[in-house]
């Protein structure tokens, strides 16, 4: 695998990650609690999208063959998909939407932290302008959280079985595979695991705080950022997200 | 043939274009205009977004092409550059002053507005993170009660 092989995926992966949790928020876009709140995740949706632009464009690029940010959104199948797991999961109701929320804000922070800091300056540039949003969201997701879990009775116990029912997906956001060892070798890209310790004192400050508690048990789902095997809530979105370019190929405004 | 426009005067142009979704402050007191520079006969201005999904983004593009057009630029160059990230450190005084005076709290170091924009009351309350453009967020003044949009702080 060469270098730009390796880089071409881990953007897929970033741009992916982006895409797909970015277009699970917008669909809470005139369907919240509240109006302030419909406005947070349509903004935060926004950004996510925002981000999807520069890191898919750069995957273009680095790919070579011409293919810009909407080819690779809207005109690849489930099964060329990068995101994790965790990503493309229904949203469930406003609790289980923000904890999904917080336990990806997390990553993402220490993600576009450490890649602010890439060896490959284009990666570096994307990074920069990402972690201030991200270091927004992480805030937000974080307080409602601990809002939310430290409630009412309700609120608590619908707080703590989103945790149980999403933490089995974390892990999937610190699995390690060829991508990753080339990238981390060129210093262009963290080893993942590299990244938990940094994780782990967030996610922990947040949920005590929260009054959660962290489920039992090793059970692991993973398979959407190796692309192997992907949810079938995936195809679903895609045949939503990709109507238009899917019934008027070529489409353009 | 024109003659080039001093860069300067192209500053004084772009200073005249309001921001789209703010029309109270202009692209140059917003702080995204990076650099004005002739590179022969083509006129480079670059542009560094607000957020990365900021709708507004490509209008301004094209508002900033418009004006420069209609002032007799032929050859245009718009270049996006998104590092070093955009600040609001990077808003003029005057921008900071039109904001106010429109109804707008302008950025904090502090993280949240000084003073409500229509009273001056120090005494707020936070409504939401977020507001009606990736830029701002909802605050309150406890004392004469108006909601008003806070610019964020980034």
């Amino acid at each position: 695998m060469t270098r730009d092989e390796a880089l071409f995926q881990f953007l897929l992966r970033m741009g992916d990650n982006t895409l797909i949790l970015g277009h699970r928020v917008s669909e809470w876009c005139g369907h919240s609690p509240v109006l302030e709140e419909d406005i947070a995740l349509a903004n935060t949706a926004l950004d996510m999208i925002g981000q999807t632009q520069l890191w898919l464009g750069l995957a273009g690029e680095v790919e070579g063959k011409a293919r810009s940010a909407d080819d690779l959104a809207f005109l690849r199948d489930a099964w060329d998909f990068r995101n994790v797991l965790l990503c493309e999961l229904p949203t469930g109701d406003f609790g289980q939407t923000l904890m999904r929320q917080f336990l990806y804000d997390a990553w993402s922070y220490g993600m576009t932290d450490w890649l602010k800091g890439s060896a490959d300056p284009r990666v570096a540039a994307i990074a920069e302008k990402a972690h201030k949003e991200v270091t927004y969201h992480l805030e937000r997701s974080g307080d409602t959280v601990v809002g939310l879990g430290d409630g009412t009775g309700e609120s608590h116990t619908r707080m703590q079985k989103s945790l149980d029912y999403l933490w089995p997906y974390v892990v999937e956001m610190f699995e390690k595979d060829k991508v990753d060892e080339v990238l981390a070798d060129a210093g262009i890209a963290p080893a993942p695991a590299d990244l938990r310790a940094g994780y782990d004192d967030i996610t922990a400050r947040v949920l005590a705080e929260a009054t959660l508690t962290l489920p039992e048990g090793s059970y692991v789902h993973k398979g959407g950022r190796n692309g192997r095997m992907h949810t079938e809530h995936l195809g679903h979105l895609l045949t939503s997200m990709q109507w238009l370019q899917r019934a008027y190929p070529g489409a353009a405004w | 043939m024109m003659t080039r426009p001093a860069t300067d005067q192209v500053w004084h142009w772009l200073a005249e274009v309001p921001d789209p979704e703010i029309p109270a402050i202009s692209l140059v007191d917003l702080g995204i205009i990076r650099d004005v520079a002739w590179q022969g006969d083509t006129l480079a201005v670059t542009i560094t977004p607000t957020y990365s999904g900021c709708p507004a983004t490509s209008v301004i593009a094209l508002d900033v092409e418009a004006a420069l057009r209609a002032h007799g630029i032929e050859k245009l160059d718009l270049k996006r550059q998104i590092s070093p990230p955009w600040t609001t450190d990077w808003m003029t005084d005057e921008g900071r002053a039109k904001l106010e005076a429109y109804g707008i709290a302008p950025p904090q170091p502090a993280g949240g507005p000084s003073r409500c924009p229509q009273c001056q009351s120090p005494n707020l309350e936070r409504i939401s993170q977020f507001g009606s453009t990736p830029c701002k967020a909802t605050w309150r003044c406890r004392d004469c009660l108006e909601p008003f949009d806070y610019f964020k702080c980034i």
